[in-house]
């Protein structure tokens, strides 16, 4: 179980899916209005990753590689039904304004990408680490983004966080601009600002780390094939 | 020397002993801007002037600031002007006596993130200014419509609109429609003709708008003339928006204005001889500043007659800036003595 950290560090940092293989954009640029809003599809999104990753895992060595595409996007939309519907359960009021995008987690390339490239060729328990760590980071991502929006768009923090959360969420939300409104950080293009900054921000972090350690940085091994579009390839 | 030198020779801009040719250029382009700026001042007062004023002063400050988190040379960068000249033509574009933390925000969004974090002067694909004042529109509709009527506003009320402190029901008061704004909301069983029959605009507006657009039109003549500018951009741009003017109207004369108040009210004239100009994000070749001229003029008249939009400089500018590497690419002169499509 060596590998566990390494795994975790690339999903949350190295290898995150918004932040360095802009993979899942579609979700993330479109729902990220709110905080709220992005800890919904977060969540979702997470619990279809593990539950994805995992299912893929357990049926790697059955499915043939020919048709394994449309195999993986069977079992992931089997998941995204059933957060779906939980979502329709237990959160009714934000899986309306969530709308189509709870179904559009099946087409996140963020999923498919992790389950094709290393669900599809890990033992069950490593696969669903992996599907934690990239959910998370994934999700992590998307909270910050939707704080940023919902902050700089808005003025607030927090509201209506009792459409996921219950009653006890009530009153959470923080008010720190008064008759304020930003429409640009409300609107998509806000979204690509403020995740081009995002983006930037992690890459001036990465940068200073190289800098400031006098070692070079541990060559990762090289498991899966990995997809990059952002930062330095190593 | 091929005729391909020799013109780009003719086209480039006039050195004036010691100043570098950007900043003698730049000088050119905000005196060019003076008849404009002093025609608006007369007719909507000196709100005209304090939007130039806040729009230079934060152009310097956040040019500065940004250079000096760049670690680059501020005061060359400083000396030719362009950060200057995009701050007036920022202030000229907004409504008159806009608040200060409009101008701020318009500015930062030209400065920092449309020039300084592409790189700098040179290496911005999108016009600054016009990417300052689509960002505005689309963020405050309310204050960016908020055109008063052409009237002098001196005094405590102009401080207190720049100060952002004036009581919303007094600035409705105080807004007005510009005569695209208008015509745009027109009812649409309503001819055009009894439109116009029932001053839809207070008193002087129309008039007001046709001779600022003429005092553009002076300055773009000034820069002609002294060949900062070449013709065929604003010629282009002017052509097909007639143009399609004319076939609009012809089309549905109730629906759609007439090409001369297309060319006269509105941002047109401003626009095709100080922002479409803009020689960074502008097309390189003679044809290829044809096709992007002509561009800007079909999207204005599109936006402007089909669109959600009463004006469309900013939006028809910026879409042509993205699409200037195409053009670039397909307009590569041919040189003397290659034959036709040697070059691809």
């Amino acid at each position: 179980m060596s590998q566990w950290p390494t795994l975790a560090r690339q999903g949350l940092w190295s290898n995150n899916p918004a932040l360095v293989q802009l993979l899942g954009l579609c979700p993330l640029l479109a729902v990220s209005t709110t905080v709220v809003n992005s800890l919904g599809l977060a969540l979702a999104t997470l619990f279809v990753m593990i539950g994805s990753s995992t299912a893929v895992s357990l049926v790697r060595h059955q499915v043939p590689g020919a048709v394994r595409l449309p195999a993986f996007v069977m079992i992931i939309a089997a998941f995204v039904t059933c957060a779906e519907l939980l979502m329709a359960a237990y959160a009714y009021a934000l899986y309306q304004l969530l709308g189509i995008f709870i179904p559009l987690i099946v087409t996140n390339c963020a999923i498919l990408g992790r389950a094709d490239a290393f669900a599809s060729r890990q033992p069950v328990g490593l696969a669903a680490l992996d599907g934690l760590m990239v959910g998370l980071g994934f999700g992590i991502v998307l909270v910050i983004l939707g704080g940023a929006r919902e902050l700089l768009g808005h003025g607030t923090l927090f509201s209506n966080m009792e459409l996921l959360l219950g009653p006890i969420a009530n009153g959470w939300q923080l008010t720190l601009a008064q008759d304020y409104q930003f429409l640009f950080f409300v609107l998509p293009p806000g979204a690509f600002f403020v995740a081009g900054m995002l983006i930037a921000l992690k890459n001036v972090i990465d940068q200073r780390r190289t800098r400031h350690s006098a070692r070079p940085a541990a060559t990762i091994a090289r498991t899966e094939r990995r997809v990059r579009v952002t930062g330095v390839i190593k | 020397m091929s005729m391909l030198h020799a013109s780009q020779a003719a086209d480039a801009p006039i050195s004036t002993g010691g100043t570098p040719p950007t900043a003698s250029l730049m000088r050119w382009v905000a005196a060019a801007t003076l008849p404009g700026i002093m025609t608006m001042t007369a007719f909507f007062g000196l709100g005209v002037l304090s939007n130039i004023v806040l729009a230079a002063a934060f152009a310097f400050v956040l040019e500065s600031t940004v250079l000096y988190l760049r670690k680059r040379p501020i005061l060359p960068a400083l000396n030719d002007s362009s950060a200057l000249v995009t701050g007036v033509l920022l202030g000229a574009s907004l409504p008159p006596a806009s608040p200060w933390w409009l101008i701020g925000v318009g500015m930062v969004a030209a400065v920092v993130i449309a020039k300084q974090l592409y790189g700098g002067l040179g290496q911005n694909p999108f016009n600054p200014a016009m990417v300052g004042y689509a960002l505005l529109l689309v963020s405050f509709p309310a204050h960016m419509t908020l055109w008063a009527p052409p009237q002098p506003l001196v005094g405590e009320s102009l401080w207190a609109q720049i100060m952002g402190s004036l009581p919303s029901e007094q600035i409705d008061a105080l807004s007005g429609a510009t005569p695209l704004d208008a015509f745009k909301q027109k009812a649409d069983e309503l001819s055009a003709t009894r439109f116009w029959a029932n001053d839809p605009l207070p008193a002087g507006t129309l008039e007001a708008w046709r001779m600022i657009s003429l005092a553009w039109l002076a300055g773009g003549a000034l820069l002609l003339a002294r060949r900062i500018i070449s013709w065929h951009i604003p010629a282009a741009l002017l052509g097909s928006l007639a143009l399609l003017a004319m076939l609009f109207h012809l089309a549905d004369a109730n629906q759609f204005a007439s090409p001369t108040f297309h060319l006269l009210t509105g941002a047109t004239l401003f626009g095709a001889f100080f922002i479409a100009t803009d020689p960074v994000s502008a097309a390189t070749s003679r044809r290829g500043k044809l096709l992007y001229g002509a561009g800007i003029g079909t999207l204005i008249i599109v936006i402007r007659n089909l669109g959600g939009y009463p004006d469309a400089v900013a939006f028809g500018v910026l879409l042509m800036n993205l699409c200037v590497p195409l053009i670039d690419l397909y307009t590569v002169p041919r040189p003397e003595g290659h034959a036709r499509g040697a070059m691809r």
